[in-house]
């Protein structure tokens, strides 16, 4: 086992923690926190590789606009829980069911 | 075990703690604060791995500014923000957790059986800087680079639109257009009468 496989290891067990985080919590900001948590997760594996490959920066470059990626996607997020929590007053995501019938 | 095998382990150590701290927390504020630590943790990992400009941008954008805007929502929500425990419908949410944990954890176990040892090429103290990912971000991933900058700005304008609700009214205020009508109508009678 080398240097980069203890990075995917790690990135292995974020990923977990996130999904089963995103799984099991019913508030809303604790879903998009282990959201934030699993996207964390794949770009230490993305700049991983990239050190392992290190011709060009296209690991590093993906990263970054992942990070560009969840930055827009936490402001939409959120402006969605303060959007539910108008309608609702609640931020669980099992009472909104606008759509249900 | 040498000094940066320590300082992968410290900062890995921080990190997984930040991550269980952001994803099991009852509080949301101690949630927001473990993303934070997690955060920082993997901005250390970055500068392991000779991304230091990633690093930069990560602890800029994340810590700057994705941490802060959740700190906000929650603040602004109030104790509303933590909602109460109910055990309804656990057994499922449980289970596919579970199986998620299994399956991340089986793929873990395949990383560690499948690695094998072979050399991390060297790298010059440029690899990974403002300079040579700048030229490559501006090269190879300029049309992505220019697709982001609108993807960021219809996202502001978006969570504007989402926030802001149809009748721009406080948090809190659900009124039909019928509602909406009697009110401005009771309004009305009541400036004539005082009037």
């Amino acid at each position: 086992m080398n240097h980069i496989d203890y990075y995917l290891v790690l990135s292995g067990l974020l990923f977990t923690i996130g999904g089963t985080g995103f799984l099991v919590r019913r508030n809303v900001i604790f879903t998009l926190i282990s959201i934030e948590v699993m996207l964390n997760a794949v770009n230490v594996a993305l700049v991983a590789f990239n050190r392992a490959r290190p011709e060009n920066h296209s690991g590093q470059v993906f990263a970054f606009f992942m990070i560009a990626a969840a930055a827009a996607e936490a402001a939409i997020g959120l402006a969605i829980v303060l959007s539910l929590y108008r309608l609702k007053r609640t931020v669980r995501s099992d009472e909104a069911d606008l759509l249900k019938n | 075990m040498n000094l940066a095998q320590v300082f992968f382990f410290l900062c890995a150590a921080g990190t997984l703690v930040g991550a269980i701290a952001a994803v099991a927390s009852k509080n949301p504020i101690r949630g927001a604060l473990g993303l934070m630590v997690m955060i920082m943790g993997i901005a250390a990992l970055y500068l392991g791995l000779g991304a230091q400009f990633l690093a930069a941008i990560q602890l800029i954008v994340y810590a700057g500014a994705v941490v802060v805007l959740f700190l906000f929502v929650i603040m602004l929500l109030g104790p509303d923000a933590t909602s109460a425990t109910d055990m309804r419908g656990l057994a499922p949410r449980v289970l596919a957790g579970v199986l998620f944990a299994v399956t991340g954890g089986a793929a873990i176990s395949l990383t560690i059986a499948v690695s094998k040892h072979h050399m991390i090429p060297r790298v010059g103290p440029d690899f990974g800087g403002v300079d040579a990912f700048g030229r490559e971000l501006f090269s190879t991933g300029i049309v992505p680079f220019e697709l982001s900058s609108a993807l960021l700005m219809v996202s502001v304008i978006g969570a504007i639109a989402i926030a802001r609700g149809k009748h721009g009214g406080l948090p809190g205020e659900l009124k039909s257009a019928d509602e909406i009508r009697a009110s401005l109508a009771a309004q009305a009678t009541s400036s004539e009468e005082h009037g």
